[in-house]
């Protein structure tokens, strides 16, 4: 079930929209910053406050990256591998990045505290490398300095 | 040299505050706008100014504006949109304007709302731009305290709600017709055209999209003038350009430039040329959606007519600097699997010629390639015109691709009889 504090948020951004399904991507997202990912069971809890179908919202949500429909770890590490990045050192640093992390590139530690994943273009190419754990934007990143970038997040 | 979008702009401080911003005349403009001139007469200096679009296409803001129905006739809502979803690979100049100067993207969207009588606008914004996130939301709150948006702004009959909506992910959503039917909470592919968003948009309304860079120059042009905007520039296309370097230089960065520096200007002058040891190889002028050039162009202005001259477009105008220990192949295959990946999925020559082309160069990049590879390569490069697709995608996918073919086809070919990738030790 939504909490409170979820279908406040969301009821505020169904006032910038003409429509109900217009929020549905604001929505997944509060949910989201709520509890890491998309459930099936928040999928149709949205879908019944919003008026849409189950398929209609999977549809949206499988559609674009940022919107998990499995759960990650605590804190999502979003390694750029664009142009700029790769050419600067980018697969070193996403080696880095998993090693460090105890994973795999694309998956979630057992421990729950990191998923790591690739991302297009940060617009940090002036610089490359960069990566973004949650929302902080990390640049000129060695892969030196991945321990202790990954040390302030537990 | 006068440096209109970015005059306020320190990077390593907070952005001004609306008191700040108005101390240094900001909202002057928007409010003369609303209270003494006609949207006509936006429209009109916008159109003469000649102000192409910086989003990466280059089309004529002004005559993007012109095909909206004005007047009470017209259909409501009417919507304007800030394209602030910068994710071409190697650009990095709206997150400057968006972080740096966020009343100026206010005062810009007031403006060009009122230029096409929109009543609702919005600015749709990447999520990984966070910072700019909180201090775009910041500025609307305060420009909301101020009346200078909502109900009658400036004391004015024009009310105005401004919006902020972020986004989450794909670079599809840049292309405007994906963008609206991500606004509308959907899967964004890109519409058919015609009809165009300026008659036929966001919910079928009409709707003008335009980027960030673009919709900061709207005040200063209808501000300043016309000839004020022609004679900021170094051609006969007016204004400045954020110009910006990646790469192995020694100074990496953005500037704001009159339009039509050269590019070995940009490169030597600004980002201080290649760093000690490395060789230049090429150049993508505008993001990775361009045609190389090398360095017989070096002397090119960066405008855009002249690099549609050269055999290349200014798209962003942010460049990427090819050097020698970056072997070309593997550029081009990093540029290309992230077109693939990017591809919405809807039309056939885009998703499955953008995966075959990423194959193959992927083949040729770890020695299995074949010598008919390359004409293979070539042949795909043709079937990706505009026309072919509902979009840009896969056209400007085609662009590196073509040239590198041309430029670096020695590497492509040593490629293939080595079996191996020469920059691989």
């Amino acid at each position: 079930m939504l909490s409170e504090m979820e279908r406040s948020e969301i009821e505020r951004t169904l006032s910038q929209y003409p429509t109900r399904q217009a929020a549905c991507i604001d929505a997944m997202q509060i949910v989201q910053r709520h509890r890491g990912w998309v459930s099936d069971e928040s999928l149709r809890d949205l879908c019944e406050l919003l008026g849409m179908r189950a398929d209609e919202l999977e549809a949206v949500a499988t559609f674009y990256n940022l919107i998990f429909r499995r759960p990650v770890g605590r804190h999502v590490i979003l390694v750029c591998n664009s142009v700029t990045c790769w050419m600067l050192g980018a697969d070193a640093l996403r080696d880095r990045v998993a090693t460090a992390a105890n994973l795999r590139v694309g998956e979630t530690g057992a421990d729950g505290r990191f998923t790591v994943l690739p991302i297009v273009c940060l617009g940090a190419c002036d610089h490359a490398p960069a990566l973004m754990v949650d929302g902080d934007l990390h640049r000129d990143v060695e892969p030196a300095h991945v321990e202790e970038i990954l040390r302030g997040y537990q | 040299m006068e440096r209109p979008l970015t005059a306020n702009i320190k990077p390593s401080d907070q952005p001004s505050d609306r008191r700040a911003y108005e101390r240094t005349g900001g909202y002057a403009v928007a409010r003369d706008t609303v209270l003494r001139l006609t949207p006509q007469e936006v429209q009109r200096r916008v159109t003469d100014s000649g102000l192409r679009g910086r989003g990466g296409a280059g089309f004529p803001a002004g005559r993007k504006w012109s095909v909206v129905p004005m007047g009470e006739h017209a259909p409501r809502p009417k919507y304007f949109i800030v394209n602030a979803d910068e994710m071409e690979p190697g650009t990095f100049k709206d997150r400057l304007l968006l972080e740096g100067d966020p009343h100026q993207l206010v005062e810009a969207v007031i403006v060009c709302a009122y230029a096409i009588e929109a009543d609702i606008a919005y600015v749709f914004l990447r999520r990984e731009y966070t910072l700019a996130a909180d201090r775009i939301a910041r500025a609307i709150a305060e420009a909301y305290e101020a009346h200078y948006l909502g109900h009658r702004i400036f004391g004015s009959t024009y009310s105005l709600e401004l919006h902020l909506h972020i986004s989450a992910g794909r670079y599809i959503c840049g292309e405007e017709t994906a963008l609206l039917n991500a606004l509308e909470g959907k899967r964004a592919n890109p519409r058919s055209k015609p009809p165009y968003p300026g008659v036929s948009g966001l919910w079928g309304k009409p709707t003008v999209v335009n980027n960030v860079e673009t919709v900061y120059n709207v005040p200063h042009i209808v501000g300043k003038g016309v000839e004020w905007f022609k004679k900021l520039s170094r051609t006969d296309e007016g204004g400045t350009k954020l110009y910006g370097v990646s790469g192995r230089v020694k100074r990496p960065g953005l500037w704001e430039l009159p339009m039509g520096t050269p590019i070995r200007e940009v490169l030597e002058e600004y980002a201080g040329g290649m760093k000690e040891g490395v060789g230049f190889c090429g150049v993508l002028p505008g993001g990775a959606s361009t045609d190389f050039l090398v360095q017989e162009h070096l002397d090119v202005p960066m405008d855009f007519g002249s690099l549609e001259k050269a055999g290349s477009r200014l798209g962003t105008g942010t460049m990427i600097i090819l050097d020698d220990r970056t072997c070309p192949v593997g550029m081009v295959r990093n540029l290309e699997e992230f077109f693939a990946q990017e591809s919405c999925g809807w039309c056939t020559p885009c998703w499955a010629g953008l995966h075959w082309i990423a194959d193959l160069l992927k083949e040729i990049e770890e020695g299995t390639g074949r010598p008919e590879d390359l004409e293979r390569l070539e042949w795909h490069t043709r079937q990706l015109p505009l026309g072919s697709t509902y979009c840009a995608l896969a056209p400007g996918a085609a662009e590196p691709l073509q040239s590198a073919l041309k430029y670096f086809r020695d590497q492509f070919e040593q490629h293939i009889r080595e079996h191996r990738c020469p920059w691989r030790h």
